[in-house]
């Protein structure tokens, strides 16, 4: 069972309390030395690991939320609705942490409301702003059902539930919006970024990989939190979610392919260098390994190897971003760019307070379906299902 | 563009004779102390620079472009294009994302990394100066004329003037006359500009490239929104009539129950 603070396991709540203890301290440095006192970042090398993890990866990976949403209700594939309040929720964490990060990231983040009032529609990062601000309002108003069934306020449950359609197809476009504008991004530095990554197809590989990147995380989210709280993996879902990852990959490897040859880069693929080297790293093992692995419906029907091919892409995308970020840049700055450790521990530390709330709220309201059935069956068998899930729940992967 | 007589600087390496009185008059101009000699290169402490290379002298300051990418991409405005020339920043609008650090093609923008309360540095071209009817700080220190000020199109005139009297004292190029789609600050060297540091950028100017990708929004919110709600409608009609028919079997089956009943 849940203790109070959302842990199950003693060690997890031993390192969600260590990354506090580190984290805190450093952030309390960065707000009162600046920047330079707790990151490599420099003149040359102006973004480093909170843009390319904590913002890209953290919006990638929210991604999940738009697609399930979008296959329930939009394509009405009813079946996946056990997963939605789960990968809402998720999405709606991944955003609330990208804000922490920019808070964190930004030179003057008392000013982070400024876009609001200040306007340059021509930029890309006025429209990064904007999504961030209306997409997790959406996903916040999404979530609210559960918040207002939990304090029994049934119209406001029914009120919400009236507005789903229109905030499903709100959350669809801002995403879309949202994950190809963090490409566009890069469109600026034709000059600066390294050709394997420079492309003007840069918001199109954004959000086909997103796509893929919000799968497998459905994926790494299930497993993951059936182990925390110790509750069924839904594999019957899960083998249908990993087909879509097998196809989303197909498509983000050709488009990506495709965009090499196109632009007459693709040799470059194949001359060693530092870059070629990072870029195998993400293709070869992040897409085409995976690709290759769920190719097989032994491993979609089975987690024990569905979830290490989901943990692939996962990280696939992970390398991706850190490369247009970071290794794509570093050869036109002139400098290396190795993330302080204390960009580190602050990331890690938003990542952990990420987890923390994630436990809370399924703590504290009904995230899992079977949660609702648990309680209800609660006068006889009360720690019945909880038991009959524990030892597949303590088995190594 | 039509900036009627917007102001630039012709800066000629072949005249300058590295005495450094324009970082000198800069640093002075801008609060920034006096010592020329601890300025190594731009910095949060240095709007402009002067190095060695190869026993060519040479000068880093902010371009004044005339598309500027940092203008285009801040999200805040920010920065701005005033119509005399200078591109100058406002700190209280900035909210310090740095995207103007990234996006400039020249490497310009310093942050002030060591404060609490960061600003983004770069030269300003002397706006207040310029306001007043003078020319910049950097000019009226240099002893050579190996900096000048005036209108672009005079400049320009005259860059090409002297590339074409001493072909041989110059490398056949004037640096910022279309570099990202022309800048305010021309460059004039001895030898290949790449020789000196300076990157090569090609002609159009950056911000079209991300306005290419801007553009397309309204079209995905409206296309997007209207295929996804033709989706929808599909779909939930699909069950209705599901439902319906599930409905009208039911009834035929009572029909037939009550038929035979009686
Ligand atoms: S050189 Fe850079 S900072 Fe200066 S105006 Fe051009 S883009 Fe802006
Ligand atoms: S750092 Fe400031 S000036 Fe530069 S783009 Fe961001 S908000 Fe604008
Ligand atoms: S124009 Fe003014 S601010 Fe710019 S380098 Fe010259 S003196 Fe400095």
């Amino acid at each position: 069972m849940l203790g109070r603070d959302g842990f199950r396991l003693p060690l997890w709540r031993g390192i969600f309390y260590l990354l506090l203890a580190i984290g805190l301290p450093l952030v309390v440095l960065r707000y009162t030395q600046g920047l330079g006192a707790v990151t490599n970042l420099t003149d040359e090398f102006p973004w480093g690991l909170w843009i390319g993890f904590d913002l890209l990866c953290g919006v990638g990976l929210a991604a999940g939320g738009f697609t399930v949403t979008a296959a329930v209700y939009i394509f009405n594939l009813k079946r996946f609705h056990p997963i939605i309040r789960p990968t809402v929720l998720t999405a709606f964490l991944g955003y609330l942490l990208v804000i922490m990060a920019l808070l964190v990231d930004l030179g003057r983040p008392w000013n982070i409301w400024h876009p609001i009032i200040m306007w340059n529609p021509r930029s890309v990062m006025f429209e990064v702003g904007w999504c961030v601000m209306l997409y997790t309002t959406v996903l916040a108003l999404e979530l609210s059902g559960m918040v207002f069934e939990r304090v029994g306020w049934k119209r406001a449950v029914s009120i919400q539930k009236a507005a789903t359609i229109p905030l499903v197809l709100a959350g669809v476009l801002l995403s879309t919006l949202h994950q190809s504008s963090l490409g566009a991004l890069y469109l600026i530095v034709p000059n600066k970024l390294h050709p394997l990554w420079y492309s003007p197809a840069l918001p199109w590989i954004f959000w086909t990989s997103a796509i893929a990147a919000g799968l497998a995380m459905v994926i790494v989210e299930s497993r993951l939190s059936s182990r925390a709280f110790g509750r069924p993996v839904e594999m019957h879902l899960l083998k249908d979610i990993a087909r879509a990852l097998l196809v989303a990959l197909g498509v983000f490897a050709v488009l990506r392919t495709y965009d090499l040859v196109h632009r007459g880069v693709i040799a470059e693929v194949f001359r060693p260098s530092y870059e070629s080297g990072m870029f195998a790293l993400e293709f070869a093992l992040g897409v085409l390994l995976p690709f290759v692995l769920l190719l097989s419906p032994r491993t979609r029907t089975d987690i024990r190897r569905l979830y290490p091919a989901a943990l692939l892409a996962v990280s696939g995308f992970l390398v991706n971003r850190l490369n247009v970020s970071v290794t794509g840049l570093e050869r036109s700055s002139g400098t290396d760019y190795v993330p302080a450790f204390s960009e580190i521990a602050i990331s890690l530390f938003l990542v952990a307070l990420g987890f923390g709330a994630f436990g809370l709220m399924v703590r504290y309201f009904r995230v899992y379906p079977e949660a609702a059935a648990r309680s209800a069956a609660a006068p006889r068998a009360p720690a019945k299902p909880s038991r009959a899930l524990a030892p597949s729940a303590g088995r190594p992967a | 563009m039509a900036l009627v007589r917007s102001n630039a600087l012709l800066i000629d390496f072949t005249r300058c004779i590295g005495c450094k009185e324009c970082v000198v008059a800069c640093l002075v101009e801008h609060g920034l102390g006096d010592d020329a000699e601890a300025v190594t290169g731009l910095s949060s402490r240095a709007l402009t620079a002067l190095t060695e290379r190869d026993g060519v002298y040479v000068r880093q300051l902010c371009r004044h472009c005339l598309t500027p990418s940092c203008v285009s991409v801040c999200p805040v405005e920010a920065f701005t294009k005033t119509p005399e020339g200078p591109v100058v920043y406002d700190a209280s609008r900035c909210m310090g994302c740095r995207y103007c650090m990234q996006a400039c093609p020249f490497g310009i923008p310093k942050y002030e990394w060591d404060k609490p309360v960061p600003a983004v540095v770069k030269c300003d071209f002397c706006a207040a100066r310029q306001a007043a009817g003078k020319p910049t700080a950097c000019t009226e220190a240099c002893p050579e004329e190996a900096t000048v000020f005036g209108p672009r199109d005079e400049l320009l005139a005259e860059a090409h003037r002297r590339l074409a009297e001493e072909p041989g004292r110059y490398y056949q190029h004037v640096y910022g006359e279309s570099e990202a789609g022309g800048t305010a600050i021309l460059f004039l060297s001895p030898v290949a500009f790449e020789d000196l540091g300076f990157r090569s950028v090609a002609g159009e100017p950056l911000p079209a490239l991300t306005a290419a990708a801007l553009e397309k929004i309204p079209g995905i919110l409206s296309i997007g929104g209207a295929v996804l709600a033709g989706i929808w409608w599909i779909t939930q009609r699909r069950d209705e009539v599901a439902r319906a028919e599930r409905a009208e079997e039911a009834a035929a089956h009572e029909e037939e129950d009550h038929n035979a009943r009686s």
